[in-house]
């Protein structure tokens, strides 16, 4: 795996692909999940590094490949939003086809 | 069309065996990620933004119906319901399950397709002019030659490990469509200009990304017979004198630049020198046997005119419009080649239903001898239309939403998949495109301004080939937000030319704005027949400057 990226300014949540799917997961209390209202965010310093642990071992365990720490804002609602634009769209899905990604799949549940 | 031999089918049968295996010891922990990444790039799987991306070659833009079917079928079943074209010719599935990649490789073999040296540091899937077979201004059909380089290029054990990838283009015309001087080897046919004999141009060091280059002749003509030797030594010189301590620096560009174009040619020659010709260039018997699938289709004999095709112009201003844009003359009297554009207004560049894949499928095989081509700049292309036949294809079209009248037009937009995809992308390409082809889509203001190539790509790696867009469009990240660069006067033809950064970047809102500004400049200033891109080159960027952010033109300051 190659080096761990530089930590992003906390609040933070853990983005990753699935190994065998290439969806875009988050990690949540329970294990992985696609949608990024249940992300575990990480506030301090040891939020951060449970959270990279989780991508270590999600990465030893073939669950999750290229995962790494987000920098988001929490919203009115609670759900933590990337702050950075490619962030957004990785949570989403392209802005071009509301039809297809996250948004689609949230929109319909 | 080329059809594969014993050997060719068993080489692609292995490889897709291969990867099964590959994906199964990276499951069982037998393979480290590190271990893997290369393999599954070898064999076009990228992992992008929002999931794994499946690159599928298609030698030289030419694809049979068959094919094309399978396509639809794989986006159909394994995707999303549709793929992506791109500007390499290929096409790109953008949601692929990698579990599911073998079974889809085993669906592309059935129909003699792969994915093989898709991505990596290798020679790439060998584009070609997508007019090859039918211009009246070709000297040879480049397919033959590009066949010969993909057969002689494929799993070569030699150039499995360069530097960094590796680009060739064909063409065998006078007009290049094929861009060639923006590859790392660019190939033009001709005729020697004393004998007539039938060579080769040979071009190094073309490229876009981040340090674009446009190619430099290194051999003014070189024998048929030697393609293949001259290729190895240009191969083995860059192989061995090519940077590896820099991927930045790592192109054939790069070490042509450095070494400079005298001592690179003489370093290619000396190696040529030394190589066993007839051990590497291909035997005359394969390179007949490889030519002979190429030979013209059963064309018939017709008059130059068809009543028909007059009479349904006549009948219909729909037709008619779209006959003027989106045709080609073809050599052959009595036919025509067609763009089938996929630039819809407002459209995404490239994209293509599965649905929209049988249809054209069913149109080349009943109307264009079973063929069609994929252009680089994003449309396919039925090569071998008769005139009688048109006005029927084009209904098929029209139900299809494939027919809008718009090739070389400035709403023909080349768009790389930008940040809506790639997790390359430092900005988004096509919501870019979009708003421009909005703006512009009226017909009768597109052919009003007549040809105008823009080109956008969402970051420096140039994917959309701005930098030899008559209109380039570079998107950015600047103080977190995306930002967009403007480029004039690029060219892709063979009077290849980078542009010229027009001035600092603007927001995406106001990118069609600002192409509107330098749309009328150009219309005020141009002499009659003069296009964009060469009053580009008369004038110079000075008049159209102003035009990028609104600053008040001369005339607006002289007049306060």
């Amino acid at each position: 795996m190659a080096a761990a990226p530089k930590r992003p300014p906390l609040p933070a949540i853990l983005i990753a692909n699935t190994f065998l799917e290439g969806e875009v997961v988050f990690r949540a209390a329970g294990g992985w999940t696609p949608d990024p209202a249940q992300a575990l965010v990480a506030s301090d310093e040891a939020g951060a590094e449970a959270l990279e642990r989780e991508a270590a071992a999600g990465f030893a365990r073939n669950e999750v490949v290229d995962a790494y720490l987000v920098d988001v804002a929490i919203g009115t609602d609670g759900v933590p939003v990337p702050r950075h634009f490619r962030e957004r769209f990785k949570t989403l899905g392209p802005s071009v086809r509301p039809d297809l990604g996250k948004q689609a799949e949230l929109r319909r549940s | 069309m080329y059809r594969y031999d014993e050997f060719d089918e068993r080489f692609v049968r292995e490889r897709v065996k291969q990867f099964r295996g590959q994906v199964e010891r990276r499951l069982s922990g037998a393979l480290s990620d590190d271990e893997f990444r290369p393999l599954r790039l070898k064999n076009g799987v990228y992992l992008q933004l929002h999931a794994y991306m499946l690159r599928i070659a298609v030698p030289y833009g030419t694809l049979n119906s068959r094919q094309l079917r399978q396509l639809a079928l794989i986006g159909e079943r394994y995707d999303r319901g549709y793929g992506h074209f791109t500007t390499r010719q290929n096409l790109q599935f953008n949601w692929p399950k990698l579990k599911d990649v073998p079974d889809i490789l085993d669906l592309l073999a059935d129909v003699e397709m792969h994915c093989i040296q898709t991505s990596g540091n290798c020679i790439r899937n060998v584009t070609a002019d997508h007019f090859a077979g039918i211009a009246a201004d070709e000297v040879e059909d480049p397919r033959p030659t590009s066949e010969l380089i993909r057969q002689w290029s494929s799993l070569h054990p030699e150039f499995s490990y360069l530097p960094r990838k590796f680009k060739i283009a064909v063409t065998g015309a006078a007009h290049d469509r094929a861009a060639v001087a923006a590859h790392d080897i660019g190939i033009r046919i001709l005729k020697h200009p004393q004998t007539g004999e039938v060579g080769y141009r040979i071009f190094v060091g073309g490229g876009l990304g981040r340090t674009p280059m446009i190619a430099k002749t290194v051999r003014d003509f070189l024998p048929k017979a030697d393609l293949l030797a001259y290729l190895e030594a240009i191969m083995r010189v860059y192989n061995l004198e090519g940077r590896r301590d820099n991927k930045y620096k790592a192109r054939v560009k790069i070490l042509v630049h450095e070494m400079g174009l005298e001592p690179f040619r003489e370093a290619v020659e000396a190696e040529f020198a030394k190589l066993d010709g007839p051990s590497v260039n291909a035997d005359p018997a394969e390179a007949a046997r490889i030519a002979a699938y190429f030979a013209p289709p059963a064309y018939e004999t017709l008059p130059a005119s068809d009543a028909s095709y007059e009479a349904a112009r006549a009948a219909s201003p729909d037709f008619a419009r779209w006959a003027d844009v989106n045709l080609f003359p073809h050599k052959v009297p009595g036919y025509a080649a067609l763009t089938i554009s996929l630039k819809p207004i407002g459209g995404v560049p490239g994209d293509a239903t599965s649905e929209q894949m049988r249809v054209v499928a069913d149109l080349a095989e009943r109307y264009s001898f079973d063929e069609l081509r994929v252009t680089h700049r994003q449309n396919l292309v039925l090569p071998h239309v008769k005139l009688s036949d048109l006005h029927a294809v084009w209904q098929a079209l029209v139900a299809a939403g494939l027919a809008t009248a718009n090739d070389g037009l400035i709403t023909d937009i080349i768009a790389c998949p930008g940040l809506d995809y790639c997790a390359l992308a430092t900005a988004r390409s096509i919501p870019i495109a979009q708003s421009i082809s909005q703006r512009f889509g009226s017909y009768e203001r597109q052919r009003e301004i007549g040809p105008l190539e823009i080109k956008i790509s969402g970051c420096i790696n140039a994917c959309g080939h701005h930098h030899v867009g008559h209109i380039g469009i570079l998107g950015l990240e600047k103080s977190g937000q995306e930002s967009y660069q403007v480029t004039l006067g690029g060219d892709a033809s063979e009077d290849a030319a980078l542009g010229v950064l027009l001035g600092p970047g603007i927001k995406g809102e106001e990118v069609p704005d600002a192409i509107e500004r330098i749309v009328a400049v150009y219309l005020r200033e141009r002499v009659p027949g003069e296009r964009f891109v060469d009053a580009v080159k008369r004038l110079g960027l000075g008049p159209f400057k102003p035009a990028l952010t609104g600053a008040p033109t001369r005339e607006l300051a002289d007049a306060h």
